[in-house]
């Protein structure tokens, strides 16, 4: 087809290959340390002392010793992990159980009028945490749930049902129904369909469900920040403010307590990166 | 029925037909019984997500106060002071350059850059660069926020020390402490940590588009641009008309990362609507105002809410 190649243009075409090829490496890599370096920095911050952290920035640290880093564990950073984790596996065991039941009853069960209230379901969607937040504070003190566990609990749940519903609706939709078929002519009752059957068949969409409420609530500010006040009930992304306001002066405490808050997560991701760039992907919208 | 030799094919012609027809009978009473399904979502989402924001309309009626607890009726007072109010519109000039500029950098920049890595030969670095692109996005907003804030001092900082070493000392100041650049250094963090999320949804999207396509391009003898600009950008269209509505939407709604590095300041130069309702509703405690502000925060992410949805519609067309 291209009949006899002319040598001089082969190798100018290959040296332009080779050009754009180490053009696109060196932004790649260069973007990768804008990325990274910040996050390395916080790291190797949190080894310095106040002292190297007025000096040169971009200096190591003269040693690594982990004392700022025990200083920010025993200053809060432990009771803010301890209420992350409480409020965060709390809210995604609810949320995921919850949606679960939901999508099935919007797919599976007799429902009647079943589109009306997926729209309800998928107009809180649109709805958005900020705007709720002035009329939530009255109604949870009213409730007696202000300054406890059970307000990020609750809130976290109904805030996110909408999104998570409509994540596994949405696969539950694609599932064969040949399986409830079968189950129903066995004689099982709904609710053993649910359980048996179709939960089992959805575990990949709710792992997803569940890296992205962790993801969702591990790092939720606003509602953290309003509806909790004493030290105990505080999440990490609230802790970290207090923490920045109480030892503001001593830097390399703070840049160890950024750290230790950062590293779950991070943690979290690269083990369970395929799950999570799933869960982002059938998540668009976040 | 006889006893088979198959203990399988007896259970079933032996006990479908019975059980199939109970379940029948229940009929209207399994109807109502399937609510059972939704009951806990619906009361969860109607009291705690729709209450709370009709709610918020009739407490923008009123001017009360949360500690006596007065309450009057003031009608559209409150929206009123709104037009009125000269840092309301700079925080609806800033969300709206925050749009803007996120749009720019995280849905064609994001684009772009998805295109490049999808384009190397090797799974392997795809991955990597896709992974290391992510990390700032898995990581809390309050921790980048405050990384941030640190990096733009001008005494410890980065940045600053960074443009002293490239000769370019002049340009070096307190960028969070000067009105001019307050509300570009929190955008810019912003990219810094958002782009590399829309970055792996572009690629997912680029992933699908079949390579016979680009073969065929090579073929033609369609140069990189080409190729960028007549398929992948066509076949990706969806996400990006998607991905610019989300991030228009989070750009409304952007809150943490503002108050954790300026708190709105200096002199509310670098307020945006949610920050400024925080200040109003919870610091003033002129909840009355504060709803105002919220409401119209809720115009704005219903719109674009209704765009989103008009448009997911359209991509999932078996929904």
């Amino acid at each position: 087809m291209n009949g006899a190649r002319h040598a001089p243009e082969a190798e100018r075409t290959d040296f332009l290959a080779v050009l754009a090829k180490v053009c696109l490496v060196t932004f790649l890599t260069s973007l990768g340390i804008v990325v990274l370096y910040p996050l390395l920095w916080m790291a190797l911050n949190g080894f310095k002392t106040n002292a190297e952290i007025f000096g040169n920035p971009f200096a190591l640290p003269s040693g690594f010793g982990v004392a700022n880093y025990i200083s920010a564990w025993n200053q809060g950073i432990r009771n803010y992990i301890a209420t992350s984790v409480i409020v965060t596996v709390g809210s995604a065991i609810c949320t995921v159980l919850i949606s679960a039941w939901t999508a099935y009853g919007l797919t599976r069960s007799k429902l009647p009028g079943k589109p009306f209230f997926v729209g309800i379901v998928l107009g809180g969607l649109m709805l958005s945490p900020t705007v709720a937040v002035i009329p939530l504070v009255r109604m949870m003190q009213d409730l007696g749930l202000y300054n406890t566990y059970w307000a990020l609990i609750i809130l976290y749940t109904a805030f996110r049902i909408p999104f998570t519903t409509f994540l596994i609706r949405a696969y539950m939709l694609g599932l064969p129904r040949d399986l409830d078929e079968a189950a129903i002519m066995d004689g099982a009752s709904e609710r053993q369909i649910f359980w048996k059957v179709t939960l089992p068949l959805c575990k990949p969409i709710l792992v997803s469900c569940v890296i992205l409420h962790v993801l969702f609530a591990w790092n939720e500010y606003l509602f953290a920040m309003i509806f909790t006040s004493g030290a105990d009930l505080q999440t990490l992304p609230v802790g970290l403010t207090s923490i920045m306001a109480k030892h503001g002066t001593n830097y390399a405490v703070v840049f160890a307590a950024m750290t230790l808050s950062a590293l779950p997560i991070v943690i979290t991701f690269f083990a369970a990166q395929r799950f999570f760039i799933r869960g982002l992907a059938e998540g668009i919208g976040k | 029925m006889t006893v088979t030799t198959q203990k399988g094919d007896a259970i079933k012609t032996g006990l479908a037909r019975p059980d199939r027809s109970q379940w029948d009978r229940l009929g209207p009473l399994s109807a109502i019984l399937s609510f059972r399904w939704i009951l806990v979502a619906f009361v969860l989402i109607l009291w705690f997500v729709y209450y709370p924001i009709i709610d918020n309309f009739v407490v923008s009626t009123k001017n009360q106060d949360i500690f006596t607890g007065e309450t009057s009726f003031v009608g559209l007072d409150n929206y009123r002071r709104l037009q009125g109010d000269p840092v309301v519109w700079t925080a609806i000039v800033n969300n709206t350059l925050y749009a803007v500029i996120s749009v720019v950098f995280q849905v064609f920049g994001a684009f772009v850059l998805a295109a490049l890595i999808e384009g190397l030969s090797e799974e392997r670095w795809r991955r990597f660069w896709r992974a290391v692109y992510f990390v700032p996005s898995a990581i809390s907003i309050t921790v980048t926020g405050l990384l941030f804030y640190f990096i733009y001092q001008p005494d410890i900082g980065l940045l600053d020390s960074a443009l002293t070493h490239i000769g370019l000392s002049d340009w070096s100041r307190a960028w969070l402490g000067e009105e001019q650049t307050a509300i570009y250094a929190i955008i810019a963090m912003s990219q810094w940590q958002g782009f590399g999320y829309s970055t792996l949804l572009f690629a997912i999207a680029i992933q699908k588009i079949p390579r016979e396509l680009y073969d065929a391009a090579i073929m033609d003898g369609a140069g990189i641009w080409r190729r960028l600009w007549n398929i992948t950008f066509p076949l990706t269209r969806e996400m990006t008309g998607l991905m610019v509505i989300v991030t228009i939407t989070g750009a409304f709604q952007v809150f943490n990362e503002v108050m954790v590095m300026t708190g709105g300041g200096p002199n509310n130069s670098s307020q945006v609507l949610g920050t400024w309702l925080y200040q109003q509703g919870f610091i003033e405690n002129d909840f009355g105002y504060g709803a105002a502000i919220a409401s119209v925060i809720f115009v704005i992410t219903l719109m674009t809410g209704f765009a989103q949805l008009w448009y997911t519609k359209r991509r999932r067309v078996e929904l």
